[in-house]
């Protein structure tokens, strides 16, 4: 008899526990911004280790462009650029992290596409850095352009548009080449490194981290001079929360604006006490309080430019001419200096 | 004749035993579906409310990647579902060849243990123990490591008389120039295998009557080789291989087994081979000795009673574990994505990626796999049976 009724109470008991989850029903997305000051972090995910964009050092420290941009919005928004959880994602992973609210932003070398735009529930902000799709090479096997690597094998990252690309210029330029798919990306230039493939094909930045990184020596491979897509890539978060979209999306821009109107991670304190400038008293918000409209306080952007300097700044540092990426600095200079960087104006 | 048990009373009264049972099993049910219905049901809605594209109909659109390996002929223009089937067949490639060579080397391994030769013993041991330990991602990893950097560039390729050729491509090897002749060498072969079959019935019916003992391995295998000559002669005897030779960046000519595929089905067979030599080990020490000893009394030489009296008992013990050996062994071959072998997780990994479909393309995994594993059990299951004791 009493283990009737414990079987009865237990039935009991999952009825009305499943009765809690119906009438719950499902999660609404939240405040975005709400929820990030509540928790009192921001969590950001990365690329597992990128040199230049995303990578941690040995104590565990995040560097990198990619890793920048979050610190300037935690910067912002939280007033402390290093209340940043990083989380690191491989290239399957980043898209339903997102969506499934394990992160707020994703910060992690994305490609803006069409169908990523419209179809995953997700908004990209903006764009950090003009990228393209190139092929690195041994220098022994003395090809010279891409159009040479016929019947080549190609070593490829899995989840990205690079294996798309790869196609697209295989067939435009009759190659038949052939494409090895790594989970891993240092699966894919590990073999690529091995020998395996004759060529490693991915942005035209990550291979120059490869190379300056992961190479034994960097002088023995070469970037073939074709870049053979576009690759704009930025942060991306879900969609249905415009407030942090418009706070994600003027944190870029208010970097880029910095570097315009000459605010440094140097100078910045002395031009928020005494700049007259009317473009620069807007944006340390000495004169109107643009920090207001976005929710947030009116020393946002001076807080995010004094954690890690204007874009020309975060880009000389992580992955410009003076680091081992040596990257130039190309189309991504400033729109008056003949790059694609322009920013609408902070006002 | 057993006696019948009276009939149960059903008293269908509220305190009835009878009907607590049923109402039981009917909130059990229904707690069931209702779980399932609301995880669909939210999951559904959620992905709406988020503007998460769903559905299955990416799969009728243009896949637009290639794939490094495939079984049929497969363009980057091809839609989705058939980059699946080329990434289905890729999988069941590794898993088929993986589990011939997995059991052949486990019975060699399980019958090892039990040798008289104490070296022989001691290694069957020791690979048995190195290999069943070591965790199968890891050896999938070593190997394919190893191929990559041992094995010689193409333009070094080490051959083997010329015909075979071992290099960063993989293992390249000649394979017949299709003509008509061809067909006909592989008709004649069938004809041979039909033929030995029907041989085989007849020399162990003839055994049975009369006594006379007929070779069943010799005379069969005599009998499938005239048979596929006689259709190569038939066939116009053609003689042409395509023989690979390294050219560029490739091998020109032949087939190739690439190092992916090499790596995935050494690390599968050397990894469940361990196992299985247990299960065939548990086997034959499960045939109690006075079978042997009566095997020897009649006059069966070793061989013999290995092959007559124990082996066909141990297999009772065998099989249903080896079944779920041969289910591990395809699903184990889901790790080929590590080194870059084209199977059906990394072919769904890649279009998850470009269509965002990841409840889908999840969903379709599991449904390749549980589709094999079921097919690959209903089958053993079959087999068990017919290797069970009959009960007449």
């Amino acid at each position: 008899m009493h283990m009737k009724i414990n079987n009865t109470k237990l039935a009991l008991a999952i009825v009305a526990a499943t009765s809690a989850l119906v009438v719950a029903g499902p999660a609404q997305a939240g405040k975005t911004l709400d929820a990030i000051k509540a928790r009192g972090e921001l969590v950001c995910g990365v690329n597992t280790g990128l040199a230049g964009f995303s990578a941690a050092d040995s104590q565990g420290k995040w560097s990198g462009l990619d890793v920048d941009v979050c610190r300037a919005i935690a910067a912002a928004v939280l007033s402390d650029g290093n209340k940043v959880k990083f989380v690191p994602l491989t290239a399957q992973q980043r898209f339903t992290a997102l969506q499934s609210g394990e992160i707020d932003i994703l910060s992690r070398n994305t490609t803006w596409t069409l169908t990523r735009d419209a179809s995953l529930g997700l908004s990209f902000v903006g764009i950090t850095y003009y990228d393209g799709q190139g092929f690195m090479v041994p220098v022994k096997t003395k090809v010279k352009s891409a159009k040479q690597l016929k019947n080549a094998t190609v070593c490829v990252q899995a989840g990205t548009t690079t294996e798309k690309n790869l196609t697209d210029y295989s067939r435009t330029n009759n190659l038949n080449v052939k494409p090895i798919v790594f989970e891993k990306q240092e699966a894919a230039t590990g073999a690529y490194f091995s020998g395996r493939c004759v060529a490693y094909t991915t942005d035209a930045s990550g291979l120059a981290s490869t190379r300056n990184k992961d190479a034994k020596d960097p002088k023995e491979h070469v970037i073939l001079p074709e870049l053979i897509s576009k690759e704009p890539l930025g942060p991306v978060v879900r969609r249905g929360d415009d407030e942090w979209f418009a706070i994600a999306k003027w944190v870029i821009y208010g970097l880029v604006e910095s570097e315009e109107y000459g605010i440094t991670q140097d100078n910045v304190d002395k031009l928020k006490a005494d700049s007259k400038d009317p473009v620069v008293m807007r944006i340390l918000g000495t004169s109107e309080d643009t920090g207001k409209l976005l929710g947030l306080d009116k020393d946002w952007m001076a807080r995010a430019v004094k954690t890690v300097g204007n874009y020309g700044e975060i880009f000389e540092r992580n992955v410009g001419p003076k680091t081992s990426l040596a990257l130039p600095r190309g189309i991504n200079a400033q729109w008056n200096k003949g790059g694609l960087m322009y920013a609408p104006p902070v006002r | 004749m057993t006696e019948r048990a009276p009939p149960r009373k059903r008293a269908w009264t509220w305190r009835s035993q009878a009907l607590r049972g049923l109402v039981y099993q009917l909130v059990a049910v229904s707690l069931i579906a209702l779980a399932v219905w609301y995880l669909a049901q939210s999951t559904l809605a959620n992905m709406a409310a988020r503007g998460i594209q769903s559905g299955f109909g990416f799969l009728l659109q243009p896949a637009g990647f290639d794939i490094g390996e495939s079984l049929i002929p497969y363009d980057a223009l091809d839609p989705y579902w058939k980059a699946y089937a080329v990434g289905v067949l890729n999988t069941l490639r590794v898993a088929v060849v993986g589990i011939i060579f997995a059991t052949l080397l486990g019975t060699i391994l399980g019958v090892g243990r039990f040798s008289a030769n104490a070296i022989v013993r001691g290694l069957c041991y020791a690979y048995v123990e190195v290999f069943r330990n070591v965790p199968v991602l890891l050896q999938l990893l070593m190997w394919y490591l190893l191929f990559a950097d041992i094995l010689p560039p193409i333009t070094e390729a080490v051959s083997v008389g010329g015909l075979f050729f071992l290099s960063k491509n993989g293992l390249s090897f000649p394979v017949p120039v299709w003509v008509p002749g061809v067909g006909m060498a592989l008709l004649g072969t069938l004809a041979g295998v039909v033929a030995a079959w029907f041989y085989r019935r007849w020399a162990i019916a003839k055994f049975e009557a009369t006594g006379q003992i007929r070779s069943l391995f010799w005379v069969p295998i005599a009998i499938v080789v005239a048979g596929e000559l006689l259709g190569w002669i038939a066939g116009g005897a053609p003689t042409a291989w395509d023989i690979p030779k390294p050219g560029g960046f490739v091998m020109q000519g032949g087939a190739s087994a690439t190092p992916e595929f090499l790596a995935v089905l050494l690390g599968l067979v050397l990894y469940t081979s361990a196992f299985i030599a247990e299960v065939v080990r548990a086997g034959i020490a499960s045939v109690a000795h006075g079978q042997v000893e009566a095997a020897g009394s009649l006059g069966l030489s070793k061989p013999q009673s290995m092959r007559l009296v124990i082996l066909p008992q141990a297999l009772r013990v065998i099989i249903p574990p080896v079944t779920s050996q041969y289910l591990n062994l395809t699903k184990n071959s889901s790790l080929a994505v590590a080194v870059g072998y084209p199977d059906v997780v990394s072919i769904a990994n890649t279009s998850l990626n470009q269509t965002g479909r990841a409840v889908e393309c999840i969903a379709l995994i599991m449904a390749v796999y549980l589709t094999t594993s079921l097919a690959t059990s209903a089958f053993m299951n079959w087999y068990n049976r017919h290797a069970a004791i009959k009960e007449r």
